[in-house]
């Protein structure tokens, strides 16, 4: 019998799922782990594939040995299948099935539906890697760069976890998108990742730890969705992906709060009581808060879009098929049904932004998207905390939920961030005080330098309060190869 | 008054709030609300199941409190309160919060909580920290290996004068070098472990014998080795309530050590020596280094008699020969140590760098199933009585 806590090393591809009584999938992720790497060295983060990184990995899924630190090799990371112990007994938790045996092959009649959802979970994993392939050149620190390489693959290895359930569960179609997930490319014009905000690009730091913050906060919540499901392998792939998650969440939270954190120091310093004195503050070399709001605008509204439209039937069948539930489901009171429920949805009516009671089931994205974005205010508001703190007199707040949108009802107006309705006209001559201008990207460019030193920070950012791992400030967390 | 607790917080600065420490809590001790997450000290059992996972470090706070924080106390929080000035109580490893979190760090390749062994001595624990430290004399500062070795370990003896600082085999001490860092904040706190026995270097002096390695960029380490006779050093501690030697003669103790991870091992076998000469306990050392010039103590433990410890040397670095670390010296004893390893009176201490632990599990694993034990099973046994432990850096 295989052990469903320790990981199988005796294989290729370390794993908690038997894989090696299993040689069908076994060879089927033999066969697609050339083509990995290869994807990996093409796409993945450039100039330090020799590198030693201080990494985290997991030797198992229990608390006690999934965060094993010690320097790797990137390419040799062991990237491997890993599920959270299976849970006996464990029930369809919502939708029709509810209360039904939960799912441990995939029904027939949802098979598509399913590896859909698997495939685009899947693809924006190796995306954010191809978008953030470039950052390693510019880090402020050995600290950050180390952070940076274990997002990047961890990505890898959510990769891996999607992959795996194509294999096991989809046959020769599922066999197909796994290649077709190496395939497509982030921003390429030809085959792009499937979802826009993982075709744009990450040009600088301040970028990346938003893109951690809130993007990857997205990944969170539809992770967290999918860990409802009622097909088990699933729910259990993506329960174990939430823990590495938080990591990413970490990466984001801090990187900009220490941003923040060395503006507000820098202005002190020199006695800048004005936050908007924004020639003064950059002349310091750190980042004047209201272009860190610019920043914030830009990622939070991009990734909204990522939820799709505020209605959808599709989201409704999901649910209703018991495949993807809703951010904590068994934590909610109510029939988890939502046969007769309604839930208030934004939208436009008649030119004016207007909140109306829709079925709860068509508006399941519109729940997933508020729960998210009350997750996002709590993060900007630990953000404040270091501001006031600081005693600089500003407040970084998250803009209207109609703000710079491409998807849903909002697409085809213009909003200033309090949400109020702009002409095209008027929204051209304000754009560049709510959203990152080209002058604004080349000051951030300017201030990208790498600082490579054992315990140096670039000038823009502070240094952490505790080291991962709690290693000391001094500790070489990239040694970089000669 | 209350006897003092040890309560487990969580640095609302640091946390992201990102609910792996509520997921992972075996017992549901930790929760939340809209501001901050927070461990109720009613439920916590101090598992430290929530540590690893954390991806912040925020997990790792520690605080010696008389009466716990309630939850709502910990609500209200924006930042960590400091820790108040209070006794340390019965079993804890130092009351610096900074100190705490070097041992428990250093201890967790042990699996779980610490115990010290049932007959252990009580140890004093946070004499001296920071705000007030005691100030040792050098008495000595000696290399330790070999003069070709590029291994520079040190062994520095410190006297305390009047000064009380009673110590227990198998404690450390804290050294903050003078000065500060680039930041402009002053240095950490590094710990060493006390490599004589409870009476000093001679019986009846007041000083201690540390084993230090100069690392390359290590502030303290060089700090250390390059101490001359009559500087003075600023100490704190000592620290540490677990890792101590069973007050036992019929106690049987395996040691096994890599490069300074020996300092305790000196200590226990000196205490041994001079305390109970008679002791029917046996003594083992599993000792690791590259190569014999490279090994701290050669020359004087070559003199220590088999009848009072039995000796094992692993190198893994002779040029020409086959690399031999301390596990695959464990495996060739099989016969002895899985005999040793099922006795009640059996204690066993793993001490040296990171990762060694894993090796030394894995031998243990091999050696008890050559007698059909579970070690997994017979370690969580013996760790809880005091009877395993580990302490790597």
């Amino acid at each position: 019998m295989s052990d469903t806590i320790n990981v199988d090393y005796s294989t290729r591809i370390p794993n908690n799922v038997g894989l090696t009584e299993d040689r069908t999938v076994l060879r089927a992720l033999e066969g697609w782990h050339p083509g990995y790497i290869d994807w990996w060295k093409d796409m993945g983060p450039e100039g330090f594939q020799e590198a030693m990184v201080y990494l985290r990995t997991a030797v198992s899924v229990d608390p006690k040995g999934w965060a094993k630190f010690d320097y790797v090799k990137m390419p040799e990371y062991r990237w491997g299948v890993l599920l959270a112990p299976k849970e006996e007994g464990r029930k369809v938790n919502f939708g029709k099935h509810k209360g039904e045996a939960a799912f441990q092959e995939v029904p027939g009649e949802y098979r598509a539906m399913l590896r859909r959802l698997i495939v685009i979970q899947g693809d924006t994993e190796p995306a954010s890697v191809e978008q953030q392939r470039h950052l390693g050149a510019t880090a402020p620190s050995l600290y950050d760069l180390r952070n940076l390489f274990q997002v990047n693959v961890e990505e890898g290895r959510h990769l891996w976890a999607m992959v795996y359930l194509l294999h096991k569960y989809f046959g020769r179609d599922g066999r197909e998108e796994a290649d077709e997930l190496l395939r497509r490319r982030s921003g390429d014009q030809d085959s792009p990742r499937m979802l826009g905000a993982f075709n744009e690009k990450t040009p600088d730091w301040l970028s990346f730890f938003m893109f951690t913050f809130f993007t990857d906060r997205d990944g969170k919540m539809q992770l967290e969705s999918l860990a409802q499901s009622g097909f088990d392998p699933l729910s259990r792939t993506c329960r174990f992906m939430l823990t590495e998650e938080a990591h990413h969440m970490f990466v984001g939270e801090t990187g900009v709060g220490r941003t923040i954190q060395r503006t507000c120091e820098a202005m002190k310093k020199a006695g800048i009581e004005d936050p908007n004195d924004i020639a003064k503050v950059r002349a310091l070399g750190v980042i004047d808060l209201p272009t860190i709001q610019k920043k914030l605008n830009l990622h939070y509204s991009l990734t909204l879009d990522l939820f799709g439209a505020e209605i959808s039937t599709n989201s409704a069948n999901f649910y209703n098929a018991g495949l993807k539930g809703r951010y904590q489901e068994t934590k909610i009171d109510d029939d988890h049904q939502l046969t007769n429920a309604t839930y208030p949805v934004l939208k436009l009516v008649d030119g004016k932004i207007t909140k109306v009671d829709e079925p709860a089931l068509t508006a399941l994205n519109m729940r997933l998207r508020d729960d998210y974005s009350e997750d996002c205010a709590r993060g900007v508001e630990r953000w404040n905390k270091i501001i006031e703190k600081e005693g600089v007199k500003f407040r970084l707040e998250l803009p209207h939920v109609a703000f710079n949108r491409k998807i849903g009802e909002f697409r085809n107006i213009e909003v200033n961030p309090k949400g109020i309705i702009l002409s095209d006209a008027d929204w051209a001559k304000v754009r560049d005080q709510y959203l990152p201008s080209a002058s604004d990207g080349e000051f951030l460019n300017s201030l990208m330098k790498p600082a490579h030193g054992v315990g140096e920070y670039a000038s823009w950012i502070a240094a952490p309060k505790v080291g991962i791992d709690n290693k000391p400030g001094d500790f070489e967390y990239v040694r970089i190869a000669a | 008054m209350n006897a003092p607790i040890k309560q487990h917080l969580i640095d609302p600065e640091i946390c992201i709030r990102c609910n792996t420490c509520e997921e992972t809590c075996p017992v549901d001790a930790i929760t939340h609300d809209n501001n901050n997450y927070v461990v109720d000290v009613t439920k916590c059992n101090l598992c430290m199941d929530c540590i690893p996972p954390c991806p912040t470090g925020s997990i790792d706070n520690w605080r010696i409190v008389s009466k716990g924080y309630s939850l709502d106390d910990q609500f209200s929080w924006n930042e960590l309160p400091a820790q108040q000035e209070i006794a340390p109580a019965d079993g804890h490893e130092a009351i610096d919060a900074d100190v705490q979190a070097l041992i428990d760090s250093a201890h967790t390749g042990a699996g779980g909580k610490s115990v010290a062994p049932a007959s252990a001595l009580k140890p004093s624990v946070n004499l001296y920290n920071r705000g007030n430290a005691a100030i040792a004399t050098v008495t000595g500062n000696y290399r330790l290996t070999h003069e070709e070795s590029d291994v520079d370990v040190h062994h520095v003896i410190l006297d305390f004068g009047e000064l009380a600082f009673p110590v227990l085999e198998g404690q450390s001490i804290g050294i903050v070098p003078p000065g500060v860092d680039s930041d402009g904040q002053p240095h950490r706190v590094r710990l060493y472990s006390i490599a004589s026995p409870r009476h000093g270097e001679k019986p009846n002096t007041n000083n201690l014998a540390l084993t230090v390695k100069r690392e390359p960029r290590g502030v303290c380490s060089n700090y250390v080795c390059d101490l001359k006779k009559g500087d003075k050093v600023e100490v704190t501690g000592p620290f540490g309530a677990t890792f101590l030697m069973p007050n036992d003669p019929a106690a049987n103790i395996v040691m096994i050590c890599t490069g300074t991870g020996s300092a305790p091992f000196r200590a226990f076998t000196e205490w041994r020596r001079r305390s109970m000469p008679n002791a029917t306990g046996r003594m083992l050392l599993f000792f690791g280094a590259r190569r014999p010039q490279d090994l701290p103590y050669f020359g004087p433990l070559q003199k220590v008699p088999d009848s009072l410890l039995g000796k094992y040397f692993a190198y893994s670095r002779v040029p020409g020969e086959k690399k031999v670390y301390v596990q695959d010296l464990m495996r060739r004893e099989e016969a002895m140590l899985s005999k040793l390893i099922g006795s009640p009176s059996t204690h066993v201490y793993v001490c040296g760098l990171k990762g060694m632990e894993q090796g030394v599990d894995s031998a243990l694993d091999d050696i008890c199933r050559s007698v059909e034990l579970k070690w997994q099973e017979l370690r969580d046994a013996m760790r809880a009585e005091g009877r395993y432990h580990v302490e790597t850096y």
